[in-house]
This record gives structure tokens, C-alpha cells and sequence, in this order.
């Protein structure tokens, strides 16, 4: 079972934050790796918000080929961050580790989000493919204001390896995410969050209901549906497939992957929705064990269990700052000054919803079809 | 030179039969028979008579040798050796006799079938398949087991949602859905035509027609089916078979858990459109026959024998006339016609509110109508009923040589639609087959993970139930011949007596019941509960690298 810490905050953060309130989880995973995904990034990041970045790990070789292939498609370096790597014992480092700011092709400038972000996407894409078959590159995210970093080792040697306890790198929201590896190979594209075009979620727990659902996806035509070396990528796909490709209200999601019964939905306002939403979309549905944690292109965090919450997950802070952590010891280190007593453990219905900026946390109840 | 098996020439029996040549042997003791005559009364066949023997004993008493013949007559069962008579190994005689002294033992050298086609007809009977080797869906198993990383469910504790959905599903993009406060509701401006879905037990019952089956028998069933839906929660469905429906079912409020077979003879139909403007419910679907596992390619045969008063007047014909439905529906020449129009014309009749699919036989052309229907947005669903389906009657040679297996036809569908995108809209059913050696759960549960959205038992529940004698040596088979046993496919009185329709409603419960909890204990080690696992083909394996290879699963060893 891995372990999940994020924060999310008005005021910028190091991604050191999530990543000690991990270290106070550490029974819940085996070092297997570390995944950080930051959002709404500051320091040298926060007056380039809206040019996409493109982050990632490549080869000596690899960067070659990465950069005759940026500099192909038009886009052009504005620029780049690489951490300091600390040589860390068992931690093979790759060549070059990156977060490279870009500026649009000419042709895209002036182009809506929606088409900026499916040419970010297939550009993603088309870098993973030429990189995957020799691990010369690998790209993790490609979006503005978006960096994802990730390498197996223990979470807090990672972070000592990437120097982010030193450097200034900083944001307003960071999932992090230590692995315990499962049933897949140890490999850094299994590691979460999973990000597409600005939709981010890290999961504990297998998921039972991975075929048929990874099947779904990948047949919806889409190319971002893809992947799949951790049964969790689903889970991300699924967020971006019902909010932004059919429109839903972020809480449907909840509503796609653990459904009310016939007879709970008939209670629910909207039922007549609902019924078909479910048919629909049965594919989707999750079985468990799973406890997800994700943000939407707003800035809005939440997070949401399987219908029987066979995962554990809270909510803690004050205004302003929450933390969403697999457990409240992750929640103490990252916001240790807050009311405990107001702390959230979301039920089989619940799915917590943090507004963008923290400015407020809100329980959404399946059942009841509201906060 | 005459020959000598002529009539008064020649004594050796050359032209006649030894019982080496039967399937089944009686074993018949001398010692325990007290000649009271219920076997040679019960058996269906008259394979065995009473027969008086002459018998010559010679004795002698006394130091000296002084033989004396002694004449006498004993009362013996005797098995006749005539094909038309032969021994079907059903063994109603044991059950009947009070001393265990007759048994019917099956001989595996008998050469029935180089005999069975006197008159230059072949060989007829119902029954299923006869090939007693173990099936591709006995040899699946349940590999992926939760344990420590994803942990297994309770099957006692944990909500269990086993249902399926009956009925074509709409893609997600097209659902007619506005919003409104921040939450989504139907949105009926857009005048978009939803498509009637039911949710249902994922085992169904299949098609077994009035007529094929005694009035007791329909009877138990549909009133276990009714319990199971209205007092135990499960809703499960039970399919009409071509013949129509008790015109009193057809205006009752039960409607709704029978699906309505329409087949090439169009039997029964004129007393259901006569009654479809008393219907109070809908039924639960319309089936279309296209096509049987058991007789892929063939019509439906009532023998005359079993079209008595109640059958002929819900049928609408006369009294004992053979009643063969061709094998395609004669008033259509093209996939088109005869799928799309029916599917309409049926749609159009219950104002499509009722979900309408076809059912065809197992066959390497499935993924052909396969596609036809993925296109078209009225097809509820497709039955495919594969090479071990079961029949009332059929050639021998249709039963066991013709049609596919199910297990990958059923996949190579749904991998199909997976292709497609459209493994959610256009539901399988699968049949044939299941339950073939009583692992009806796990049976089930396979041709889930391989991609049915159900499936169809037929044979199974006449065992179960009823106690059908049939197995895959061709035991009894006789359904066809309206003289079953055990009351279950036949229409004479004196015969389905025997059969208490209470009790198999009784075990037609009992049997859905126990499914359920099997179906439980299989998905919850495999972490599933919430939704069927249609389609988790990563859950089985096999023992068999290239039918692995084939079902697109794992193999194990």
C-alpha cells in the first residue's frame, strides 16, 4: 500500500512539506520510489505561469533527440530548471533530470486552451514514444505551471537527491506519493501522479477492476488514454475523461467510480441523470482498495475512496492551508497548527473537495447529492 | 446358394443385434427380482420385457450316478435387442424396482449409432451434446487471488451488487444530460430516444418452449423465477422459447421476468398480439431466434406426439401435427431485413419500451452480425448460444457435430467491441454449455471475465430442478420423443404426474440461491463486489498455452 501526502495552499510551499509528512508514514511504503507532481508553482516559475512546462528525465543521448524534436515542432526554450543532484547510495541517477519552460509554437499562440493542450499532449506524447523504447527520455507532464518529478528510492533520499530541501522550488499545491510497490515492475513511468492535460491524481491500493477499465479507455479514441504501467493511471484518465471530455461536475466522479445502488439513486436529485450516467459509464466502476487524492485544472483538490473505503484517508488545516494525507500523522507534520477536531475522515460516500487557493474544504455527500 | 439366415433355413442369428452393440446394458439379478413388473411397466423405451424361459436342471442324489431332467419355467427381464427399442440408460427401472435388482450400465463398445438410422432417417433425439470431456469453461480458473497487497472482500460481510444490465446503453457522450445548480438531470429538450434497459440476475434462464416442456415443468419454473424476483430480491429472467406464453401470464403482472422468444414459426405469436393490449407489464425483453446451440443452422421441431390441446391452442395450430420452424425466417433474405426490420418491427409493437436482441448459434460468423448490430442503435444485446446448448429435438449429428464452443466465441466478440469502444453498449449473452458438469457459478462467472454480460442456462436447471436424467453419454435423450421420465419434456399426463411443479420451483430458488453465494465466493478473493467483472480477463488463466493464447488470458500450470 503507498502512501499519499498533499498540501495544498494560498501561501507557496517547499515540496519538501508532503514529502516529511511521508517520512511520518513510512511503515505504509517500502521506498520503492517517489513521485512529486507541483502546481501553481512559484520562485522562478511564477512569472512564467503561463507557458507550458515540459518536465522529465532523458539520456545524454536522449537530449539530443529531445531537443532537435522541440526545436521541430516549433517550440522554443524560455527556460529551464534542473535540480542539483546530491549523489544519494542506492539511488542510480539518470543523466539529466528537467523542467523546461517552453513558449508555443507561432502557429498555437493565440489558439483556445483546449487545442494548446492537445498539441502539449501529442507533443508528450510523440517525446515518451521516441524515448520509451530505449529509456533515453522520459516525460512525465508537459503544461504550464505544472512540474512533475519522479525517481525510485526512498522519498526522502529522493528528495536529498534532487536537492529540493535546498533549492527554491516551490508551490502552491504538491501531491507526493511513496510507492509500495505492488504487482508491477518497478519502473518510473508506475510511478504516481499520473498528470493529464491538467488533471493530477495519485492513488493507494490495487485496483481489482483494472482490465476492463484500462480497456474502456484505451477505446475511447482518445490518445492521451495510454500507459497504463500502473493500474492507478486509470484513475487520473477517468478524472480527466468524465470533467473535461463529457462535462461532469467534478463530484461525478465520484458518482462514475463507485455508483449508488438502483435503489440509493432513486433518492438522489437528478435521479433520471444518474441511472443512465451509471449505466454508462459501468465500466468505470472501481472495486477497491483505493484511496485517491488529485487536483482539477482549477487549483481544486480533493479526495475520494472506493464504496467500501478499504483505504484510510483524512483532511486537515485551516484556511488557507489542508493537507490530504493517507494519515493524520501526515496531516500533523504538514499542518501542525490546526483545530484536529475539525479534521475530515471521509466515508464510502464522501468526497472532500478543497476550493482553489484552500480557501475552504467542503464534504460532498454521494447520498444526498450535496456538500 | 440360399442364404442361411433366411426364415426356416438357418438357426446361427446372423442379422440380428448382441447386446454388445447397445449403449446400455441391463443388469438384471435373478437373485434379488421379485417379478412384480414395475421395470419392464416404467421403462420408456419398452427395452425390457417379462419373458418366460425354459429352463432343463438335471440332478442326481445318491452314492450312483442317476441323472434325472427336471423341466421348469422361470419368469425373467429380458432386454430386447431391437435399435428401436434400445435401452437409453435412464434408469427409471432402478428407481422404481423395491430390490435394487436392475440397473441399465453403460458399454462403452456398443456401435449404436452405425445402427441408428433404420428407415435411412439418422438418428433424432433431444438431450445436449454428447462428449463428456471436460469443456473449456471447466478448465478455467480463478488465478488472481487478493491477498495482502489489495485485500480480498467478505463474501458474508461486504455488499455484493451481482446484476447485469438487459438492453442497449447509450455511449457517454450522447446521454441527453444538462446542467443545472451544478448537479445534472435529464435534459428532454433534446428529444433524444433512451433505449430500455433492465438490470437483471446475471444467470438467465434460456429458451425452453411450451410444448417442449410439460406444463408442470413451465409452471415450476416461471413460479421460481417469480419468487426468486419478488420475494428474494434477485431478478431473474426466464426466456419463453418459440410457442408463446400461458395466456394468463401474458395479462399478469409477472410479464415483466419473462423475455418473449419469437422464432422462424412464429408459434404462439397470434394469441401474444392479441394479448399486448391487455398487458399490464411489459415483458423484460423480446429474443429473437436466429439460431440454437444444440441445432446451429437448423429449425425448431415440435413432434406431433407433443402438440396436445393446451400446446395447439397457445400455438395456435391443430392437435398432434409435427410443428418444424424452418431454420431462418422465411419472410426475410438479408442481415438487413431480417435483423434490423425485426428488431424494429418488435420495438415498435411494446413502443420501445422493451429491449429486443437476437439470439444466434455459436459460429465463426458471429462477429459478422456482431457488427451489423454494434450499428444499429435498437439491438438490445446478442445471445450467442454455443455447441453445448442444449434441445427438445434435433438430429444427432446437428447436436454433436455441429456449432462452436462458446468460450471463444464470446470472447473474440467482445474483444471485438473492445476494438470498437462499444463493449459497454451492446450487452452478450452467452450460453451452451453452462453448468455442464454442475460448476454453474464458476461456469458463469468465466464467460463473465471473458466478456458476457450474462448468461444462459438451460440443461442445467432441468438437471437441477427437475432431475433430468440426461448426461454426455446420451443417456435417456428422449425429450424429443414427448415419453421423459421424469415428466419434464413431455405432454402426457400419465407421465408428467410425476412431476411436482411446486418442488421445482422450490429448486429453481434453491439453485439461484446457492449461485449467488458461489458467485460471491468467487469474486470476493478477487476483490470484486461493487460492479460485475465483465471483461477482467486478468483474473483467469488456463491450463492450455494455446487456448490461453486464443482467450487472450494466462496460462498457468
Amino acid at each position: 500500500m503507498c502512501r499519499l501526502a498533499a498540501v495544498t495552499s494560498r501561501e507557496y510551499i517547499s515540496p519538501m512539506e508532503p514529502i516529511l509528512a511521508l517520512e511520518t508514514m513510512k511503515e505504509g511504503h517500502d521506498g520503492s520510489g517517489l513521485g512529486l507532481t507541483l502546481k501553481d508553482l512559484g520562485g522562478a516559475f511564477e512569472k512564467l505561469k503561463k507557458y507550458p512546462v515540459l518536465s522529465g528525465i532523458c539520456s545524454n543521448s536522449g537530449k539530443k533527440v529531445l531537443d532537435d524534436f522541440m526545436k521541430k515542432q516549433g517550440f522554443k526554450l524560455k527556460h529551464e530548471w534542473n535540480p542539483k543532484i546530491k549523489p544519494v547510495k542506492d539511488i542510480a541517477a539518470h543523466d539529466h533530470y528537467f523542467a523546461r519552460v517552453y513558449d508555443y509554437p507561432a502557429a498555437y499562440k493565440n489558439k483556445p486552451m483546449e487545442e494548446k493542450e492537445d498539441l502539449l499532449m501529442n507533443t508528450r506524447l510523440a517525446v515518451r514514444k521516441s524515448g520509451e523504447p530505449d529509456e533515453s527520455i522520459f516525460a512525465f507532464s508537459f503544461y504550464p505551471d505544472v512540474i512533475t518529478l519522479k525517481e525510485v528510492g526512498d522519498p526522502l533520499q529522493v528528495a536529498e537527491f534532487f536537492g529540493l530541501d535546498k533549492d527554491g522550488l516551490k508551490a502552491k499545491i504538491v501531491l507526493a506519493q511513496g510507492r509500495q510497490n505492488t504487482n508491477y515492475a518497478i519502473y518510473l513511468y508506475a510511478c504516481h501522479p499520473f498528470f493529464i492535460q491538467g488533471y493530477c491524481s495519485m492513488t493507494n491500493g490495487e485496483n481489482t477492476a483494472f482490465v476492463p477499465i484500462r480497456e474502456f479507455l484505451s477505446s475511447r479514441g482518445f490518445p492521451g488514454y495510454m500507459g497504463y504501467n500502473s493500474d492507478s493511471e486509470v484513475f487520473t484518465h477517468i478524472l480527466h475523461y468524465t470533467t473535461r471530455q463529457l462535462g461532469f461536475p467534478l463530484q461525478y466522479y465520484k458518482d462514475v467510480i463507485t455508483p449508488l445502488k438502483a435503489t440509493e439513486i432513486e433518492k438522489r436529485p437528478g435521479a433520471g441523470a444518474l441511472r443512465l450516467i451509471k449505466q454508462s459509464l459501468r465500466p468505470l466502476c472501481i472495486d477497491g482498495p483505493n484511496m485517491i487524492i488529485g487536483f482539477t485544472p482549477d487549483g481544486a483538490c480533493f479526495m475520494v475512496h472506493d464504496s467500501k473505503k478499504l483505504r484510510p484517508g483524512v483532511v486537515g488545516g485551516v484556511k488557507g492551508k489542508y493537507a490530504l494525507m493517507s494519515e493524520e500523522c501526515g496531516v500533523d507534520s504538514a499542518v501542525p497548527k490546526r483545530d484536529r477536531s475539525k479534521d475530515i475522515f471521509p466515508m464510502k460516500y464522501d468526497m472532500v473537495i478543497v476550493s482553489p487557493q484552500a480557501e475552504e474544504v467542503k464534504v460532498w455527500n454521494q447520498l444526498h447529492g450535496q456538500a | 446358394m440360399e442364404p442361411a439366415t433366411r426364415p426356416g433355413i438357418g438357426l446361427d442369428h446372423n442379422h440380428q443385434l448382441s447386446l454388445r452393440e447397445f449403449p446400455y446394458i441391463i443388469r438384471w439379478r435373478d437373485d434379488r427380482c421379485k417379478r412384480c413388473g414395475k421395470c419392464t411397466a416404467v421403462c420408456p423405451v419398452k427395452a425390457i420385457v417379462p419373458a418366460v424361459k425354459g429352463a432343463r436342471t438335471v440332478t442326481s442324489e445318491g452314492p450312483v450316478p442317476t441323472p434325472k431332467a427336471v423341466r421348469s419355467i422361470t419368469h425373467v427381464v429380458e432386454q430386447v435387442t431391437d435399435m428401436e427399442r434400445y435401452c437409453t440408460g435412464c434408469g427409471a427401472c432402478t428407481l422404481v424396482c423395491p430390490n435394487e435388482a436392475i440397473e441399465p450400465e453403460y458399454n462403452q463398445q456398443n456401435k449404436f449409432l452405425h445402427y441408428k438410422n433404420k428407415g435411412g432417417d439418422g438418428y433424432k433425439r433431444g438431450g445436449r451434446r454428447n462428449d463428456p470431456s471436460i469443456s473449456t469453461l471447466d478448465r478455467l480458473k480463478f488465478t488472481r487471488i487478493s491477498m495482502l497487497t489489495d485485500p480480498a472482500l467478505d463474501a458474508g460481510r461486504h455488499e455484493f451488487r451481482i446484476r447485469s444490465l438487459l438492453g442497449r446503453i447509450m455511449r457517454p457522450e450522447d446521454l441527453p444530460l444538462a446542467a443545472e445548480g451544478g448537479n445534472l438531470v435529464l435534459d428532454k429538450k433534446k428529444n433524444i430516444f433512451v433505449p430500455p434497459v433492465r438490470e437483471i440476475y446475471p444467470i438467465m434462464i434460456g429458451s425452453m418452449s411450451v410444448g417442449a416442456l410439460s406444463p408442470p415443468m413451465w409452471e415450476g419454473l416461471a413460479m421460481g423465477v417469480a419468487y426468486l424476483n419478488e420475494v428474494e430480491g434477485l431478478p431473474v429472467v426466464m426466456a419463453s422459447g418459440e410457442g408463446g406464453m400461458p395466456p394468463r401470464l401474458l395479462r399478469s403482472k409477472y410479464l415483466k421476468y419473462f423475455i418473449i422468444q419469437i422464432a422462424s414459426g412464429y408459434f404462439g405469436w397470434d394469441e401474444i398480439i392479441h394479448a399486448l393490449p391487455h398487458m399490464v407489464e411489459d415483458p423484460a425483453a423480446i429474443e429473437i431466434k436466429y439460431g440454437q446451440g444444440a441445432k446451429p443452422g437448423d429449425g425448431g421441431l415440435l413432434m406431433a406426439q407433443k402438440v396436445l390441446k393446451l400446446i395447439a391452442k397457445i400455438r395456435g395450430v391443430p392437435q398432434f401435427i409435427d410443428l418444424s420452424s424452418p431454420p431462418t425466417h422465411q419472410t426475410k433474405y438479408s442481415i438487413e431485413e431480417a435483423v434490423a426490420k425485426m428488431i424494429q418491427s418488435m420495438s415498435m409493437a411494446w413502443g420501445f419500451r422493451v429491449p429486443v436482441y437476437p439470439k444466434i448459434s455459436g459460429t465463426k460468423t458471429a462477429k459478422a452480425v456482431l457488427n451489423n448490430l454494434a450499428r444499429n442503435p435498437y439491438a438490445a444485446a446478442l445471445s450467442i448460444d454455443g455447441e453445448d446448448g442444449g434441445t427438445g429435438a434435433a438430429y444427432n449429428v446437428s447436436m454433436d457435430k455441429m456449432g462452436h464452443p462458446i468460450a471463444s466465441n464470446i470472447r473474440e466478440c467482445y474483444l471485438d467491441l473492445v476494438k470498437q469502444g462499444k463493449q459497454n453498449e451492446l450487452p452478450l449473452i452467452a450460453a451452451g454449455g453452462v453448468g455442464k458438469r454442475g460448476n454453474l457459478a464458476a461456469n458463469a462467472a468465466a464467460l463473465i471475465m471473458l466478456g458476457a454480460s450474462a448468461v444462459s442456462i438451460g440443461k442445467y436447471i432441468m438437471q437441477s430442478a427437475a432431475d433430468c436424467f440426461g448426461d454426455e453419454y446420451n443417456r435417456c435423450s428422449l425429450c424429443n420423443t414427448g415419453k421423459c421420465p421424469r415428466g419434464i419434456t413431455t405432454q402426457d399426463p400419465k407421465l408428467y404426474r410425476r412431476l411436482d411443479s411446486d418442488r421445482v420451483a422450490e429448486r429453481v430458488v434453491e439453485v439461484f440461491k446457492a449461485a449467488d453465494v458461489e458467485l460471491r465466493k468467487i469474486f470476493a478473493p478477487m476483490g470484486r463486489s461493487t460492479e460485475l467483472p465483465i471483461g477482467m480477463s486478468d483474473g483467469l488463466s488456463i491450463d492450455d498455452k494455446a487456448m490461453a493464447e486464443r482467450l487472450g488470458i494466462s496460462y498457468a500450470c
